[in-house]
């Protein structure tokens, strides 16, 4: 399988470019869109919680604070959303040819990164602006990258297989997302959760990601490993299994589109 | 001569009801819940393909032909890996490629240019041998002035024109081509004509699918005929034509011959004979397609003279829904009365605006009065088989409905 896929690379490279250039093709801002999401989400979090409801922000200012966390969600959020209805969206293109169908998720999961680094040199900019003191932990983001790709892929896949089987899943899923955005530090610092339920963060892998990545931009706090490598586990395990399950039904896939 | 292509008791199988219908997550849970050992319910099958077994050798161009459900299409999708065989085996030698649509994977918003890399690697082309040969792509497109133009401004002519200069260039050793003959001006048939046969040449093996019988004969030295998911005939490309073509007619004779037909109701005073289908020329059609005019001649026999009867006809989906009924009362034609012995009425349709498929029909002739019926239900059945009727590549089938209406867009 890995080394079909390896000869089907530059599909995969041509279906990200291709989404990316339509995405911005034809709207006035452009590029810009990338960051207006998570920058606008980021004031009125900033009001709406930091300001208003006064939920506490680690002792972070409250732009880095939210927007840090934001830009993995939104691209974990629309990765998610986008392989798992990449099938659908693109079953004119997978009934009529063959290639490896697990290609359709995987430029899905390309394409939003090309926004995801947009954004983050946005938050490079806020980091500058709040004059965040640099630290060692930034090794870290790469890493955290693969880890939040891996995440999101494995999981568009998985609803991706699931979508063409059934097709409430499309109405599933938005909610799903919902649900995990609250259940997820986005909007609240993970130091929030009482000690006695701290270990339900590294249940949710999302968790960890989200707290190590505002972590690794400021360094006021040392990494929980234990809980970031339990996360990755937790990763590794759905990833093989949202791809295997993927692999599993793909032959029927063109039957039943 | 190498084999490029042996194809090994093929067969496949669709069940029933999973193609129509997409289940819903909630509806497999509550079966789950209903029923938790129960497993899933049984459902009907059918196969669309059953031991179907050849070989192919380089340079051969095989032609596919056979009806409209025959299993043509399922064949080749297997083929291409599109979709996977319940049973058999297929050993390739070399690389396929696939050209069951024109332009697969083109998208709007971007340019010629863009769409040429775009398609090319969909069919499986590197991104090295498309700019090797770019410029023969767009020499054979000829859109090169519009290049660099999105192609939702393209005409649809010049939409097929770029992709299938496209695939041209493919290279393939074997390559599975549907239906993209059927489309597109003269010219453009003639060139993708041309480059099959340097294909051929070269020595790759085509397979190919048409419902255009003069291009199979012309292109094919062999001819596959598939009827009912199995091989029927395999031979030389004129022979399997004819026998297919005969296979038509034939029908007419003891098919459409309806003098034999059980389960009618009526007195019987007249009754229908046979029909035919006829172009408006009045020559007898094999096939009948999509937006084609039509003659339905109903021959039927009297035995004595009948006043004022009614002659018409229900055209019904597979389902049983009614299509339409046509009668020439509504017409406002009358028929005084009709002598005993035989004769025939004819409906002419303009178009048959009907998406392919088989459409059951049934047959009447009433008196004045449709309570005193002569003859009743008397069950013919019309196949329509997939026309370009939009001249654009792109073939009704039946996700497109059931009818298509003589239309324009304007954008």
């Amino acid at each position: 399988m890995i080394r079909e896929l390896w000869a089907y690379r530059e599909l995969v490279y041509f279906l990200a470019w291709r989404d990316v250039k339509v995405r911005y093709k034809q709207t006035v801002l452009g590029v810009l869109w990338a960051v207006i999401q998570p920058f606008f989400t980021m004031v009125l979090f900033t009001l709406l919680f930091g300001q208003l409801a006064k939920i506490p922000t680690d002792g972070i200012p409250g732009p880095i604070f939210y927007f840090s966390a934001l830009v993995p969600w939104i691209y974990f959020s629309s990765t998610v959303t986008n392989a798992g209805m990449s099938l659908v969206a693109n079953s004119g293109l997978f009934t009529k040819i063959y290639f490896p169908r697990i290609i359709l998720p995987a430029a899905a999961a390309l394409s939003n990164l090309v926004d995801f680094l947009i954004s983050s040199v946005f938050l490079v900019g806020f980091i500058v602006y709040y004059e965040v003191p640099l630290g060692w932990n930034l090794l870290l983001w790469p890493v955290l990258v693969v880890l939040l790709m891996l995440l999101a892929l494995g999981l568009g896949a998985f609803f991706a297989a699931l979508n063409v089987k059934y097709r409430d899943i499309k109405y599933a899923l938005p909610f799903f997302i919902q649900l995990l955005l609250f259940a997820t530090p986005i909007i609240y610092p993970a130091s929030m959760i009482p000690e006695r339920f701290q270990w339900l963060l590294a249940l949710n892998p999302l968790s960890a990601l989200i707290e190590v990545f505002r972590h690794v931009v400021v360094p006021n706090r040392s990494v929980d490993w234990n809980i970031l490598g339990i996360s990755a586990a937790i990763i590794g395990v759905l990833f093989i299994a949202g791809v295997a399950y993927f692999k599993g039904t793909e032959k029927a896939m063109a039957d039943l589109v | 001569m190498t084999r490029s292509l042996e194809i090994q008791r093929l067969s496949k199988q669709y069940r029933l009801g999973q193609t129509q219908h997409h289940q819903m997550l909630r509806e497999r849970l509550v079966e789950m819940i209903k029923h938790p050992f129960g497993g899933v319910k049984g459902t009907e099958s059918i196969w669309a393909l059953r031991d179907v077994s050849f070989d192919a050798d380089e340079g051969e161009v095989i032609g596919i032909v056979g009806r409209n459900g025959a299993g043509k299409s399922t064949l080749l999708k297997i083929l291409s890996k599109i979709t996977y065989p319940t049973s058999g085996e297929i050993r390739v030698n070399g690389r396929v490629a696939s050209l069951l649509e024109v332009g697969t994977g083109f998208h709007d918003e971007l340019t010629g240019r863009e769409n040429i890399y775009l398609n090319g690697s969909i069919l499986g082309m590197r991104k090295r041998e498309v700019e090797e040969r770019f410029d023969a792509i767009v020499d054979f497109s000829g859109v090169e002035r519009f290049i660099d133009t999105p192609i939702k401004h393209y005409s649809s002519g010049m939409r097929l024109r770029l992709g299938f200069a496209v695939a041209a260039h493919l290279e393939p050793d074997v390559l599975i081509v549907d239906e993209v003959l059927a489309v597109g001006d003269a010219g453009f048939q003639k060139k993708c004509i041309r480059a099959m046969e340097g294909l051929r040449n070269s020595g790759r093996t085509v397979l190919f699918v048409s419902h255009n019988l003069a291009a199979v004969e012309n292109l094919c030295s062999r001819g596959i005929w598939i009827d009912a998911g199995r091989v029927r005939m395999d031979g030389a490309a004129k022979d399997v034509i004819e026998s297919y073509m005969g296979s038509f007619s034939g029908e007419r004779v003891s098919g459409f011959d309806l003098s034999g037909t059980e389960n009618r109701s009526g007195s019987g005073e007249i009754r229908y004979t046979r029909f035919e289908y006829l172009s408006p020329e009045g020559t007898p059609c094999a096939v009948v397609r999509s937006g084609d005019p039509l003659v339905l001649r109903l021959h039927y026999h009297a035995e004595k003279t009948i006043r004022d009867p009614s002659f018409g006809i229900r055209l019904f989906t597979q389902m049983g829904t009614l299509i339409t009924q046509t009668g020439h009362l509504l017409h406002g034609i009358h028929i005084p009365k009709v002598e005993p012995g035989d004769g025939y009425v004819e409906l002419e349709i303009d178009s048959l605006n009907l998406v392919p498929g088989q459409y059951p029909f049934s047959l009447w002739i009433t008196g004045q009065s449709s309570k005193m019926v002569f003859d009743g239900d008397v069950r013919g059945s019309l196949e329509v088989e997939v026309a370009d009727v939009y001249k654009s590549g792109r073939m009704l089938d039946s996700t497109h409905g059931l009818v298509y209406f003589p239309q324009r867009w304007r954008v």
